[in-house]
């Protein structure tokens, strides 16, 4: 008569997804690009409207890739920590200005401070769907061999400056 | 003079309000065909067959075709331009899952991984049907003491006559 | 005050639910008739008690007492007073209060009509049912008070989310619910039976009624849902396979298998402890249902604000609600009896393939749902599943449902042969077919998917048409009119025709809409004009409107056909001034034969609109197919074997009554 005890088991085996289902975030995609080489782009940056940055002009360092904008306000949450960062030298940031409005970017850096190398500049959003961004801030590791390592949705918090990323880019550089 | 000059002025000038009033007030008495909100309609529809099948990540319970976002426009516009460039819709799934990953999918791919989704539920009408199939064989085996006595249907009109 | 008080008497229900949770059960347990007798008193006096707390939350939404958090967050001084109540069941903390409030109401309508039943089965059902109860008020008070004060007090609230400002907000809740928790009292009779040892064939002819107006309300929750949906959402869709959606139609599903199940266990007494799992899951799915929409593990539009604390409570009183009953049930189910034996072939196995159909349809939903969450939770990486997935699933695992509804209503009881019953249809099935071609010939065309949908919704009718008539026919010792011979059929057996009927209605107008249905995207100054479906639209102008709680752009677009003017319709874009979204308000035209839709979308610099404009043919048979299906269910549910009184029990044969547990 085991088989009546069936149903109990299998309700078991559903109560352990659900609970382990409590401490995932269903919203939250995880980036597919991961360990990929980044996608190329050629853009403007944002400070110098003549100058073109490409892709390949980063390889042989490890970078970061922030994606901001002047209308995000959670970027602004975040901008200290990269402010921060920045000042205290090492691997150089560059920023993706993502569908804004060039006077708008170059204002929101001048009142907020610029942790930037450079900033590329991307009106239409094209260079975000290359790197399937989709909300903003979104920040991506990226080796000296343009492999993507590691990418963090939502602003970069103190902690995971220090647990994640900053081990991440010691291994890289070592 | 300045009289008649005042007067033919006078009168050009009520000549000219007369037509432009006639030209903006007196409108064909047909309405004007709408033109289609998009550019190319045909494109337009293939696009939005695609667009229901992916996901808003902003959104993220809409479909790309009904969503509103920043995003959602973006991905439309995007899935436009690939159709225009004769993209099929197989290469521009790809080109989204290729960035966005399988989430973006409402059709969820078959793999390895989704396997025992996509054959689930025939699995399990198997099953189902193949248990009350066993059991009941099973039951027309046994001998008539381990069941209740049968009792004649009270309600025996519940069959229909033969 | 008011608050203060609402929250109070909270805790006195709590009280009393334990009080009428745990006493009568233990005097069931040891014949203690004084203890028994308490199940009703404490049934009525936590009733009394619970609507007092929700006319006090009431109360403090009408009067805009900013003061309490869960007004201000979901009310707002311009809300009209209808959304006002609304919206106290607009929020989480509400919802559970409307929650408790509704298994109360199922409480004591069992307290008050069950007056023929054995007084001590009666008293471990109320007791059940108010531990249920116990349970949502102490999470309730725990976890989510929606009394809690906000101090100080908010100028004014964050009002109510403007899709929820509509009427159909205003009935779909409460009726879901009611739904929803009206399978607690199958579920409660089922746990009585398994406790007291009495599972037989009389046990499902009480536990029937309950069920079937349990299904009753969960269907018209579903339908007005996705009624709702279609008018309110503005992009004329109707199902989405939402996970809420999915969370409220798996009960539906086992719902219905359990009204069949309960056919054979009351005609047979047999196939019980199937049938009293079935309650167990049936209610169990509910409350999966509650978990899934408060706990943030799925992604939903209608998810509530959640929080992983929330979440745990619920899944620890699911684990010990299920996690009990289906122990109680490894224990007891063995020793329950066969019951009477019965035919392979036979209406009793007919329904039970019925049952293992809808049970697999059901898995299968909840496979589609949780797959995601279950992939994630094993690091294998995040995928949707969404309507192209349950759209295919979900219409392959009907149609043998369907094809079995036109063959099991025909079966006779006990024994029977397939080959009699495809001779009495031959000529049924033969008409579904030509009728499916014909109609899709009329609509223009014929697509090989909708007629096989239409094969199945012509040949349930159909089989219907061939039961009447057989039933109909003058036969000896039953003369006189037809009406006569019409009269005497069981009303349940009416009831199960007409409810079958409403599947079949709303088949049909899936088929037609999602395969004849057409749309346009034009863009539209005053005096311009499109055509679709043999329809004219003209928009004759677009004007600012101002309503009590939002600014809109109001469009007016006179509907002719062949010159002759038939509608003026006003579809709206509006802006909603305290949180600032847009909405689109949709001008739907509708009659039997098809609905007209029209929603506006943005506005382009040049002026111009951007107008869709959809012609839905036959989508009013889906929302028709549900009501009538309502009406079937209720017909059944009052047929006068139900309302039989002490005596007609004491009538039964013994060995009828005789399946007790050994």
């Amino acid at each position: 008569m085991k088989r009546f005890l069936l149903p109990l088991a299998l309700f078991f085996v559903l109560v352990a997804f659900l609970a382990t289902g409590l401490r995932l975030d269903p919203r939250e995609v995880s980036s597919p690009l991961v360990d990929k080489p980044a996608p190329a782009f050629q853009a403007t940056v944002l400070a110098r409207p003549e100058f073109i940055l490409r892709r390949d002009d980063l390889l042989g360092k490890v970078w970061l890739l922030n994606v901001w904008a002047s209308w995000c306000s959670a970027c602004r949450v975040e901008h200290p920590v990269l402010i921060d960062f920045a000042r205290r030298g090492g691997v150089p940031i560059y920023g993706l200005n993502y569908k804004d409005k060039r006077e708008d970017g170059l204002g929101w850096l001048r009142q907020f401070g610029n942790p930037y190398r450079d900033s590329l500049f991307d009106p239409d959003g094209r260079i975000g769907i290359d790197y399937g961004v989709y909300g903003v801030p979104e920040t991506f590791v990226i080796d000296s061999k343009g492999v993507i390592r590691y990418k963090h949705i939502g602003p970069v918090t103190p902690d995971v400056l220090r647990d994640t990323i900053e081990p991440l880019l010691r291994k890289l550089n070592a | 003079m300045h009289e008649r000059l005042v007067r033919t002025l006078t009168r050009s000038a009520r000549a000219v309000a007369m037509a432009f009033l006639m030209l903006v007030f007196i409108v064909p008495s047909s309405a004007v065909e709408a033109p289609a909100a998009a550019e190319n309609p045909e494109i337009e529809a293939r696009m939005m067959a695609v667009a229901t099948e992916l996901r808003c990540l902003v959104c993220q319970n809409q479909t790309i075709a009904d969503s509103h976002a920043g995003l959602a426009e973006d991905l439309r516009r995007q899935i436009r331009e690939m159709l225009a460039k004769g993209k099929s819709e197989r290469e521009i799934l790809d080109y989204m899952t290729e960035r966005y990953g399988d989430f973006v999918l409402y059709r969820p791919p078959f793999k390895p991984a989704t396997a025992l989704l996509w054959i689930g539920p025939a699995l399990l009408m198997a099953v189902a049907l193949t248990a009350l199939a066993t059991v009941l064989r099973r039951r027309q085996r046994m001998s008539a003491e381990v069941f209740d006595p049968d009792t004649p249907d009270e309600e025996a009109d519940d069959d229909a006559p033969r | 005050m008011i608050p203060e008080l609402g929250h109070i008497i909270l805790l006195l229900a709590l009280g009393v639910a334990l009080v009428q949770g745990v006493v009568p059960l233990a005097g069931a347990q040891r014949g203690r008739h004084d203890w028994i007798a308490l199940a009703r008193p404490t049934a009525y006096l936590q009733f009394v008690l619970v609507v007092l707390s929700f006319i006090c939350l009431t109360a403090s939404f009408v009067r805009h007492d900013f003061s309490v958090l869960y007004v201000a967050s979901n009310s707002n001084s311009a809300l009209p007073l209808p959304y006002r109540i609304a919206a106290v069941w607009g929020g989480h903390e509400g919802s559970l209060l409307l929650w408790v409030l509704m298994l109360n109401v199922w409480t004591v309508a069992v307290a008050r009509f069950s007056r023929s039943l054995p007084q001590v089965f009666v008293a471990r059902i109320l007791a059940v049912l108010g531990l249920l109860a116990a349970g949502f008020l102490l999470f309730m008070l725990i976890t989510s008070n929606p009394f809690e004060r906000l101090l100080p007090a908010a100028a004014d609230g964050r009002d109510l989310n403007p899709l929820l400002q509509d009427p159909g907000m205003v009935i779909h809740p409460p009726m879901l619910y009611m739904g929803y928790v009206g399978f607690s009292v199958a579920y409660a009779f089922a746990i009585a039976a398994l406790i007291g040892g009495n599972l037989d064939a009389v046990w499902a002819r009480w536990t029937r009624p309950w069920t079937s107006a349990a299904w009753i309300f969960l269907t018209f929750g579903i339908g007005l849902g996705s009624w709702w949906a279609y008018n309110e959402l503005g992009w004329g869709g109707w199902w989405f396979w939402d996970p809420v959606e999915n969370a409220s139609f798996m009960p539906w599903l086992a719902g219905t298998a359990l009204i069949h199940s309960l056919a054979v266990t009351e005609k047979r007494g047999s196939f019980k402890a199937w049938t009293v799992l079935l309650a167990i899951l049936a209610f169990s799915l509910s409350l999966m249902g509650t978990f899934l929409v408060r706990s943030g593990v799925l992604s939903s539009v209608h998810a509530f604000a959640t929080d992983p604390r929330r979440g745990l409570f619920i899944l620890a009183f699911l684990v010990l609600v299920i996690g009990a009953s289906l122990l109680l049930y490894a224990w007891r189910a063995p020793s329950v009896g066969l019951g009477q034996r019965f035919g392979i072939v036979s209406k009793e196995s007919m329904l039970l393939v019925n049952n293992m159909l809808l049970a697999a349809a059901c898995a299968a939903v909840l496979l589609g749902t949780l797959y995601p969450l279950f992939l994630d939770a094993m690091g294998m990486g995040k995928i949707s599943v969404g309507p192209p997935y349950f759209d295919t699933v979900f219409v392959l695992m009907m149609a043998p449902l369907m094809l079995l509804m036109g063959v099991g209503p025909l079966m006779r009881w006990k024994n029977d042969e397939l080959t009699g019953v495809a001779r009495r249809l031959r000529w049924a099935f033969a008409l579904a077919v030509v009728a499916a071609l014909a109609t899709g010939w009329v609509a223009g065309q014929v697509a090989p998917a909708t007629t096989g949908g239409l094969v199945l919704a012509y040949w349930i009718m159909a089989s219907i048409g061939v039961d009447l008539l057989e039933r109909l026919r003058p036969r000896s010792g039953l003369g006189g009119s037809i009406v006569g011979r019409a009269r005497l059929l069981p009303r349940a057996m009416v009831g199960m025709m007409i409810a079958h009927l409403g599947v079949a209605l709303f088949a049909f107008g899936v088929a037609m809409v999602k395969t004849y249905g057409t749309e346009r995207d034009v863009k539209m100054g005053p005096d311009s004009s499109t055509d679709l479906a043999g329809y004219h639209f003209r928009m004759v102008s677009v004007r600012n409107v101002d309503g009590p709680n939002y600014a809109a752009a109001q469009g007016l677009i006179e509907v002719s056909r062949d010159a002759r003017v038939i509608a003026m319709l006003q579809p709206e874009k509006r802006i909603y001034r305290v949180q600032n979204n847009p909405m689109t308000e949709a001008a739907v035209d509708s009659n039997l034969l098809r609905d007209l839709y029209i929603s506006m979308g943005e506005q382009l610099p040049t002026g111009e609109w951007v107008v869709r404009v959809q012609h839905k043919p036959f989508i009013a048979l889906i929302w028709i197919g549900c009501l009538v299906m309502m009406f079937g269910g209720g017909l059944a549910a009052s047929d006068r074997r139900y309302r039989s009184r002490l005596t007609r029990d004491a009538m039964l044969r013994p060995a009828v009554l005789g399946g007790r547990a050994r």
